[in-house]
């Protein structure tokens, strides 16, 4: 059956909709004036020499990127060791664990900020970094777990019993086995945890401190607080470095399908 | 004597385990997997139960034991309208979330499989797209002057002033929660076999009334898992509110936000936190029955695994 003209049309605005407005900032991040019009009246990269240069905004660049890169470490770490451990398990247990596993994506992240505040406070690791590191590492969980889970599913268990019967200890049969199997799920869990990462504001705004603040929380203060043009540099930069992971990863696993299907 | 000491060590190695029985495979299997398990289970009971737990004690403990916070909850004046504001603009923001990504799934349905990917990609990379970016375009787009006050001017709307209102609000929570929606339906929809439209219309029906009777009611369960998803996340949305409307219009996620970091006052706070836990509970529990748990987890695998199954 093929599709009505209105329906592709509404289907067309509705791309429009979730695509065009974004693409604004790009535009506006060489505007050469201190203030947000847009169409920007002149041209200038003022913003990205400031975004690069000014120290409160290369801090927060360098501070993301450490905490992004640590999350994605322990989440996929935690997260592949218990996608693994989950297939394990009785049917029951497994539905339990993976509730349990999945849990964060659900509850609204207001909340998870309000609950890890309140006690980081108490543990001081509030307006630390590594305290933003270990609440994001709870938040990234899920994506880890999902990526894992779904290579696992469409892996033959005989495989690991056959190395196991061939005589290889059960750390061989992981590293040997299980693992590379598993490499492109744990690989696209770690570039989903880095990016849920880089990308978070809430709990990092909770857990900010002079010492601790990451880009998406300085690009929050400059509009809330001050008003900074750079905002619109640094949103450029935000749409580039967490789009083009998941953009590429998309085209790899299309032409990986592909491939997997004429075989 | 040596017999009173003899006996106990005797007793003693009786009750020794006998040599260690070895675990059935599968019971191994099992044992190794909860292993494996344990660190990501230890990390999200320190790092979110336990302070859940503590967050729910304070809200019935402090300032003073009882239900004074949860009863301030529904009997302040302020709070009761912010708590009205909150659920009308998600009530909105769903509705409108229905409506704009009912025909886009359907479309990515129909649509060859170049196409779809496309339409995957439409859908994902804002998903992915820096959130605050998303926020700072709408600013951008909405202020006084901006594109979309031009646009409503050329219908005659020009004086319409748009941010710092709950109208700006909305329209930026519809589009940044609008993959949230079209994915779960997608993952339904795109299990209806098209077979039975061909036999309702081979039977004499017309094209909207197999639509009506025959495909509508088989989507549903998809239209139900997204609309209880963005439900909930606009619940609980702070950035959003935060940086398109004002002080006037804030919705409870900012209420929390100042009644914690701001005021310390985790009670009331926490109260409101986990009032907006309940709703999310309960909507999720619903929707769940109404659904399955199929057409969510199935969002969730298009999402973090970038294909569709």
């Amino acid at each position: 059956m093929t599709a009505r003209p209105w329906l592709k049309i509404v289907a067309f605005l509705v791309g429009l909709f979730l695509t065009v407005p974004t693409l604004v900032v790009i535009p506006m991040s060489f505007s050469s004036s201190q203030t947000f019009r847009f169409p920007p009246a002149g041209w200038s990269a003022q913003w990205y020499e400031r975004l690069f240069t000014s120290p409160e905004w290369t801090t927060a660049i360098v501070n993301s990127l450490q905490v992004g890169a640590a999350t994605a470490v322990l989440a996929t770490v935690l997260g592949t060791a218990a996608a693994i451990g989950v297939t394990r398990l009785g049917e029951r247990a497994k539905g339990v664990a993976t509730g349990f596993l999945l849990s964060p994506i659900i509850i609204p992240n207001i909340l998870i900020a309000l609950v890890i505040f309140s006690a980081f406070l108490r543990l001081g690791l509030s307006g630390t970094l590594s305290g933003i590191v270990l609440a994001h590492t709870a938040l990234a969980l899920p994506f880890v777990v999902i990526a894992v889970t779904a290579r696992l599913q469409g892996m033959d268990p005989a495989l690991q019993k056959a190395g196991g019967s061939l005589g290889a200890s059960p750390w061989s049969v992981f590293t040997k086995i299980t693992l590379p199997l598993a490499m492109p799920g744990v690989l696209s869990g770690a570039v989903l945890a880095f990016v849920s990462s880089f990308d978070e504001v809430v709990i990092s705004l909770f857990l900010q401190s002079p010492t601790a603040i990451t880009l998406p929380v300085q690009m929050f203060n400059s509009v809330t607080v001050q008003i900074d043009p750079t905002i619109s540099a640094a949103s450029t930069l935000m749409v580039l470095v967490v789009s083009v992971p998941i953009l590429l990863a998309q085209v790899i696993g299309a032409r990986r399908g592909n491939r997997g299907r004429q075989r | 004597m040596p017999a009173p000491i003899a006996a106990p060590a005797r007793a003693a190695a009786e009750a020794q385990p006998p040599p260690r029985r070895r675990l059935s495979p599968a019971g191994r299997r099992r044992g190794a997997g909860l292993l494996l398990l344990l660190p990501a289970l230890i990390a999200l009971t320190l790092f979110f139960v336990l302070p859940l737990l503590s967050i729910l004690l304070d809200s019935f403990t402090s300032p003073e034991p009882g239900l004074g916070n949860y009863v301030q909850l529904f009997t302040d004046g302020y709070t009761l309208r912010v708590l009205g504001r909150t659920l009308v603009i998600a009530l909105v923001v769903t509705v409108a979330g229905i409506a704009l990504a009912y025909p886009y799934a359907y479309m990515m349905t129909l649509a060859g499989p170049g196409v779809r990917a496309l339409m995957v990609t439409v859908v994902l990379v804002p998903f992915w797209t820096s959130m605050l970016a998303r926020n700072f375009a709408w600013m951008v787009l909405m202020q006084d002057g901006g594109v979309v006050q031009g646009m409503l001017g050329l219908v005659g709307l020009g004086d319409v002033t748009l941010l710092g209102t709950t109208t700006a609000v909305a329209i930026s929570m519809t589009q940044v929660l609008l993959p949230f929606m079209v994915l779960p339906m997608f993952s339904v929809m795109q299990q209806i076999d098209r077979r039975l439209l061909l036999a309702g219309q081979s039977l004499g029906a017309s094209r909207l009334s197999t639509f009506r009777k025959v495909y509508l009611p088989l989507s549903l369960p998809g239209v139900a898992a997204g609309a209880s998803l963005v439900f909930v996340l606009a619940l609980g949305f702070y950035v959003t509110p935060a940086l398109l409307g004002s002080p006037q219009s804030a919705l409870i996620a900012q209420v929390i936000s100042v009644r914690t970091r701001e005021l310390l006052d985790f009670g009331g706070g926490g109260a409101m936190g986990v009032f907006v836990l309940v709703v999310t509970l309960v909507v999720l529990g619903l929707s769940r029955r109404l659904a399955g748990p199929g057409a969510t987890t199935g969002a969730a695998h298009v999402m973090a695994g970038g294909n569709d199954r």
